[in-house]
């Protein structure tokens, strides 16, 4: 067959999943050995400030439970005020692990390999930072027992009819399952590190959360089972969660929250500040544990694709938003918009704008998205922009409400920014925490992607085979 | 490679299940019983500033309670008796008592007597003791014998379930307008169908909405 007439396109080859030509112990040890040695003096440095953070955080709560919510900045207007904000912020962030675990699994992207472990040990930490936030807000936080249908003498029954509780069954079942799925995740691995260890302690440690796996055929048939089966479920829940999120506001009737286009803004939202998170964890954990190897370059690049997609698709939701105000012809509908990009908070919205669809626009250059502190320094934008995202929906739609006399400024306090940096040592202590004492990398999920797992590898790499 | 758990350690997934399941029954109990004002608030009797006995006032001398809570028929709040009712007689009556020191004192100097309040609603709970006592509602039925008590207790747990039994079925409670202030009040013969006209011919309907007393 002549070159002319030959008809097949080749596809440029993917580019290997695992770099530095790996075997499947080179993965074992380079993974598997963090969690043996002392680790690295930055890894102390980081547990430092993140813990002290930390204190700081439970020193507010104290404080704010000692002394009720009238030390936030929360108004009379502006009865959603940071914690709201932050809960909301948090509740994103923790969707990256999922999507990552669940839905790129089942749609078999086997990329999500490298990744999908310390993705979900985030999300896991950012839903434990989000559920903290509306349990403060609620003010007396001795009786937040009242959120769950426990019978009780009082008759006292949650109201089935309103979002915020049935955010409380969707973030906490979301917890749930994200939990049983890492877990699930980490068995394998878990008894991995059980066979290295070398003291009867740690081994039995390890033993016990490593559920008597051997390894057996019968073992990985049950695992891949249910984890397919798992995913299958956590699917649904990565895009039910953010919307019954967003159900706290567009159920209301407060122009500008009451809108229908706002649970799939808030899940592409959500896709894309996680996506952002765990892009500025990784740089930083794949360059001081030395596994560029595993989470190559390409990973960041097709994470970055990913912020390019949501990032669009939540600015074209904030263009839809104008344009639906300007179509309804509901002159309050259309002062609220109007008065988000030219009001007294014209400041936090042009900043939310700018992060969040012009900024990533940059990863349509190819360049970009390969550059390191490029996409580092993105994947925190994205996260301020999206942290505004939030303040804007949550407080400008509500500083102005129907009464102009009540119309008012919100300013935070001391509490409400030390208890949202707060926030963040927790979340950092727990991550520091996980990548002490957990494989960061699911070992057996990237040994399956590795080439030499293929079973006719060493038909041509013979040498190879000889040489190990 | 030995085993690292010996063989009975197999059952630990099921006892661990059964476990979960078990202290989740549990929880729901603890929080039942235990969380509720039946078992927190009822009986509670705190000691008063002046050891005044509504056993010798109402069952021996026969007072009315509007005697001193004189305003229960018209306002919200069922008033604590001022310092000035209770001189009415008092300045005849044991005038040199040591109980009553705290009494002269507060009328002497014009000042309060620290009372200790006994049957407290939360803040976000309204009630009114005019609506209830001007539609049958008893005195006795909310706060019990209190003409037995020579220290005043809670007997009923004025929890929300326990408001809405009343409101729900409010014939099983209501009594005649003029044996509002009785004590040991016995239901006549026929009651219920007496109730039940009442309630149709006076309109009393208790709200059982969340309005009526969250606002």
């Amino acid at each position: 067959m002549s070159a002319s007439t030959d008809k097949t396109v080749t596809l440029p080859a993917e580019p290997p999943l695992v770099t530095g030509n790996l075997g499947f112990h080179d993965i074992t040890q380079l993974v598997s050995y963090h969690t043996e040695k002392r680790p690295p003096s930055v890894w102390y440095m980081t547990m430092a400030v993140s813990s002290t953070l930390l204190c700081v955080l439970m020193l507010m709560i104290a404080y704010l439970v000692w002394n009720g919510v009238g030390v936030w900045g929360n108004n009379n207007p502006v009865g959603w005020g940071w914690p709201i904000v932050n809960f909301v912020f948090w509740v994103g962030i923790g969707h990256a692990g999922t999507l990552i675990s669940a839905i790129l699994f089942l749609f078999r992207q086997q990329w999500r390999t490298a990744i999908n472990r310390s993705a979900e040990a985030m999300t896991l930490f950012a839903v434990i930072c989000a559920l903290l936030f509306p349990t403060i807000h609620v003010g007396r936080v001795w009786v937040i027992y009242w959120t769950l249908p426990l019978p009780n003498q009082m008759e006292m029954w949650p109201q089935f009819k309103s979002p915020l509780l049935w955010d409380v069954f969707a973030v906490s079942v979301y917890f749930m399952v994200s939990l049983i799925f890492w877990y699930v995740g980490l068995v394998p691995d878990l008894a991995t590190l059980r066979d290295r260890a070398r003291n009867a302690f740690r081994r039995r440690i390890l033993g016990f959360f490593s559920l008597g796996w051997t390894g057996a055929n019968r073992h990985w048939r049950n695992y891949e089972k249910t984890y397919l089966l798992l995913a299958a479920l956590a699917t649904p829940l990565v895009l039910s969660v953010h919307s019954v999120v967003s159900f706290d506001f567009a159920v209301s009737i407060i122009p500008g929250w009451h809108t229908t286009i706002f649970p799939p803004y808030f899940v592409a939202g959500a896709i894309f500040s996680g996506f952002a998170m765990v892009m500025t964890l990784l740089i930083l954990a794949r360059k001081i544990y030395g596994i560029q190897n595993i989470i190559t370059m390409d990973h960041l690049e097709k994470m970055a694709i990913i912020i390019l997609l949501t990032g669009t698709m939540v600015g074209f939701a904030y263009i839809t938003e104008f344009f639906i105000a300007w179509y309804s012809q509901v002159e309050y509908e259309q002062y609220a918009f109007l008065n988000r990009a030219t009001g007294p908070y014209a400041w936090a919205y042009w900043t939310m704008m700018s992060c969040n669809l012009l900024f990533p626009q940059f990863f349509w250059i190819k360049r970009l998205r390969r550059s390191i502190p490029f996409l580092f320094l993105t994947s925190i934008i994205v996260n301020i922009g999206m942290w505004f995202e939030r303040f804007v929906i949550t407080v400008t739609s509500l500083h102005r409400d129907f009464l102009p006399s009540s119309w008012d400024y919100f300013n935070p306090t001391i509490v409400d920014i030390l208890t949202f940096a707060g926030s963040f040592g927790l979340f950092m202590t727990l991550f520091l925490i996980f990548l002490r004492y957990l494989p960061m990398v699911a070992m057996a999920e990237v040994k399956m992607v590795l080439p030499q797992s293929d079973p006719h590898y060493y038909d041509k790499h013979e040498s190879e085979h000889e040489a190990n | 490679m030995p085993q690292i758990f010996p063989r009975k350690s197999n059952t630990l997934p099921h006892l661990s299940l059964g476990g979960m399941l078990g202290s989740g029954v549990i929880m729901v109990f603890l929080v039942w019983y235990y969380f509720s004002p039946e078992y927190t608030d009822v009986g509670y009797a705190p000691e008063q500033p002046v050891p005044y006995s509504h056993r010798v006032h109402v069952d021996q001398l026969g007072l009315d309670c509007r005697y001193c809570h004189n305003f229960v028929e018209v306002a919200d709040v069922s008033n604590v008796p001022a310092t000035e009712t209770c001189m009415n007689c008092h300045e005849i009556v044991l005038p040199q008592s040591t109980d009553l020191a705290p009494v002269r004192a507060s009328w002497a100097e014009n000042s309060s007597i620290p009372w200790v309040k006994v049957h407290q609603l939360p803040d976000y709970a309204k009630f009114s003791h005019a609506v209830h006592v001007n539609n049958g509602v008893g005195c006795e039925t909310c706060h019990g014998r209190i003409n037995q008590m020579e220290v005043v207790q809670l007997v009923e747990p004025l929890s929300m379930g326990w408001c809405l039994e009343c409101h729900r079925e409010p014939e099983n409670y209501l009594r005649p307008n003029e044996e509002i202030t009785t004590m040991g009040y016995i239901h006549s013969e026929g009651f219920l169908e007496n109730n039940l006209n009442r309630i149709k011919q006076e309109g009393i309907r208790p709200p059982t909405n969340c309005s009526a007393c969250h606002y």
